[in-house]
């Protein structure tokens, strides 16, 4: 009997497991991306007939969770031909099912898809989203965003270029990761990146921790490093790094300097003491309450921040090494909006799409307290959303923005945000950290 | 002419009856693990084609010092997970052979909450405790003049680990408590009363008698807490996230990671057959020692 009972799990397992190649049939995508982009056009929703769009997002928090409401409401009142079923997750949640659900048979018609390899790249790699260029034409969307946005959402169609060829996404939020300070604390902005080092020596002098800073989760880290880093490397070096252009290395004097000066910061107590084991809000909570001057950290933290420290919360952008040069920041946009290629109804889908960004949702963004990347001609009320909205103007005037490292490689979140945590924890030298950082990236980049 | 089989033999219909249970294991357990063994041998992102590469994800677990390490830290919060409450509990139930206590049954409910609690709220209940500035333990130093000897519990390379395994102590006790206490009760008296009659004191009947009448009791309770160990991922995932660098990071955090950001589920798979691989192993060899020691 055993020898039988064995012998049936065997055939169990071989009918089970043969499963064949696992994702078998995803085609050239290449010739899949240019039929794709001819049969886009502009329609006028209203007579596009009866239409469900299947929506998959994540603006689930606060302002983001009002301004979509507001947009699907105002869309369908306008088309009532139409019906959405939408899908709201949290991003967390988001990330880890998408590239299930993009690729099964019934694919929502538009998804969030977060830029980078990781995802877009990715779904792009499979060919299951839809080029827009062709949308961007017709909606003018070139003109809406700066090129470094647009560029952020792109790749060729075969997946493996990131930050040019076709448009994949469309985002509504900027987000620049900057200085928050306190107005009772700091009189005047700092106009050279040595003024600021010499308030933040002012502050520990007086007892108090200059920049509150959490490392716990592991990407504050990130920004602390890139928003020195900009100040030392200027903005093509890591463009071109993110977006893997030939012959990037992390491996330069310019990457070194800026880590030697993080290690500094960190050896002169100017951050939060014992930022490793620290969460990131409990971080900016300490400085939101009161104590501290400054925190770096991205503009999602505003709404929760005004509401401690209200009209005393100020933004600035980390000033350059000499006064008066050009602005450059570490920042982005949101999640973009991106259509699968197997949707029934891509074209009502890129009206969505254009619906949810035009100057008038520019607008409904502004009274849900978020920041539009497009431009919007309503004007915030809060002091600290007028400073963060002029300092978007101003880095978008001056293309300025600078990707987040973590696009760069599948796997360089984890590799980079823990080599911070090395670098600023006595672990890794400066010259060892841009070493670890470079192999960690090469990893990926020899095999593109 | 038909001859029945005499009853309390075995007969084929047996199988019938095993058959509802057979589907839905195989549905939901085996064919799953059987899944994630076949994607083991390729290499794929999860939505393009896979490529075959046989036994290379599995090469490279051994020889990525990463993964490597990974499965070090987990056998080091086999340690936190499993031995630490096994001792905590046989001295509570040693203690409790000896005197019998009043309200035993609230003490067991009291003890036996880290438990009931859902992980994940233990891991965010743990992160403000162990918070360096504001947390419950620097704060209780502090307090009571020993401001010196405050840590950086979970940002510190050397200490996350071990403070990271605490918490798997706090959460398992109480599992290997109410084990041990309820089998010490089992325990004939009379086996207690005859050591004490030859004169053994304390020690020695705890050794004597105590510790082999909680063979059975040992051997379910390390089972469970080394699968627990092996298999943790909540507690990383939100305490420090793998950090700081790679000090914490285990096996099953590797798994999540590869395969949902990392694109890369072969070697996700791969990494969680060898999970399943040593746990089976490890449980294996604990019930054959116990079942060994009971022979004896």
């Amino acid at each position: 009997m055993r020898t039988r009972s064995l012998a049936l799990l065997v055939a169990l397992a071989t009918l089970l497991a043969g499963c064949g190649t696992p994702g078998g049939d995803s085609g050239d995508n290449a010739e899949q991306a240019e039929e794709s982009k001819q049969n886009s056009a502009k329609v006028d929703v209203a007579k596009a007939g009866d239409v469900t769009l299947t929506i998959w997002d994540q603006e689930v928090r606060g302002g983001q969770a009002a301004q979509i409401k507001r947009l699907n409401a105002a869309f369908l009142a306008q088309y009532p031909n139409v019906k959405i079923n939408r899908v709201a997750k949290s991003f967390t949640d988001l990330q880890t099912t998408l590239k299930l659900a993009v690729s099964s048979n019934k694919p929502p018609d538009i998804v969030q898809a977060n830029q980078g390899r990781t995802i877009m790249g990715q779904l792009v790699k499979g060919g299951l989203l839809k080029p827009m260029d062709a949308y961007a034409d017709a909606y003018g969307w070139n003109e809406r965003w700066s090129e470094t946005l647009l560029d952020l959402n792109r790749f060729n169609a075969e997946g493996t270029e990131f930050g040019s060829g076709n448009l994949y996404g469309v985002s509504q939020m900027g987000e620049i990761v900057g200085v928050f300070y306190n107005r009772a604390k700091v009189k005047t902005v700092p106009k050279t990146f040595g003024e600021f080092e010499s308030m933040l020596a002012k502050a520990k002098q007086a007892g108090e921790t200059p920049i509150a800073f959490g490392n716990l989760d592991k990407f504050g880290g990130i920004h602390q490093f890139q928003t020195v880093q900009n100040q030392f490397v200027g903005k093509d070096p890591t463009r071109n790094f993110v977006f893997a252009k030939n012959g990037q290395t992390f491996d330069t004097p310019g990457n070194r300097e800026a880590a030697a000066k993080l290690v500094e910061w960190a050896d002169k107590g100017y951050f939060t003491k014992d930022f490793n084991g620290t969460g990131y809000d409990p971080a900016w909570q300490q400085f939101a309450k009161g104590k501290g001057p400054f925190t770096i950290a991205g503009t999602w933290i505003t709404f929760d921040a005004l509401k401690e420290l209200g009209d005393k919360l100020g933004f600035f952008l980390m000033p350059g090494r000499e006064a008066g040069g050009e602005p450059i920041s570490l920042g982005g946009e949101s999640i973009p909006w991106a259509i699968t290629s197997k949707s029934k109804h891509a074209d009502v889908a890129a009206a969505y799409i254009d619906f949810i960004t035009n100057a008038k949702a520019a607008d409904v963004l502004v009274e849900t307290d978020n920041l539009p990347a497009m431009t919007a001609t309503k004007q915030p009320t809060a002091p600290v959303n007028k400073e963060i909205f002029a300092a978007w103007k101003q880095l978008n005037d001056a293309d300025g923005l600078t990707p987040y490292m973590d696009y760069a490689t599948p796997t360089f979140f984890d590799d980079f945000s823990g080599a911070v945590q090395r670098l600023l924890g006595g672990k890794l030298t400066p010259e060892a950290f841009t070493k670890a950082v470079q192999g960690d990236y090469a990893k990926f980049t020899d095999e593109l | 002419m038909t001859t029945l089989a005499p009853p309390g033999e075995p007969r084929r219909v047996a199988y019938l009856y095993l058959l509802p249970g057979l589907v839905v294991f195989a549905l939901f357990v085996l064919a799953p693990l059987l899944h994630s063994a076949w994607l083991s041998l390729f290499t794929w992102d999860g939505v393009t084609a896979g490529e075959w590469t046989g036994l290379d994800n599995y090469q490279a677990i051994v020889s990525d010092p990463k993964l490597r390490a990974a499965f070090m830290h987990a056998l080091v919060l086999v340690a936190f997970y499993a031995v630490g409450p096994i001792a905590i509990g046989l001295l509570l139930a040693a203690a409790m052979s000896r005197t019998r206590v009043r309200g035993l049954a609230l003490f067991r409910t009291v003890l036996f909450l880290p438990q009931v609690i859902a992980l994940v709220v233990v891991a965010v209940m743990w992160r403000m405790i162990y918070a360096p500035d504001g947390g419950l333990i620097n704060e209780g130093l502090r307090a009571v003049g020993l401001g010196g000897l405050t840590q950086n519990w979970l940002g510190s390379f050397s200490l996350a680990l071990p403070s990271v395994g605490l918490i798997g102590t706090w959460v398992m006790y109480g599992l290997t408590m109410v084990l041990f206490t309820a089998g010490v009760q089992k325990i004939p008296q009379s086996l207690y009363d005859a050591a004490r009659m030859d004169g053994a004191g304390p020690v020695r009947e705890f050794f004597a008698v105590t510790l082999p009448g909680l063979r059975n009791e040992i051997a379910v309770a390390l089972t469970l807490t080394t699968i627990q160990a092996l298999r943790a991922f909540d507690l990383v995932y939100i305490t420090t996230g793998g950090g700081p660098g790679d000090a914490t990071s285990v096996p099953a955090f590797e798994v999540y990671n590869r395969a949902f950001s990392g694109g890369d589920v072969g070697t996700a798979s791969a990494i969680g057959v060898c999970i399943a691989a040593l746990i089976f192993a490890l449980t294996l060899l604990i019930n054959r020692i116990a079942e060994r020691e009971a022979a004896r």
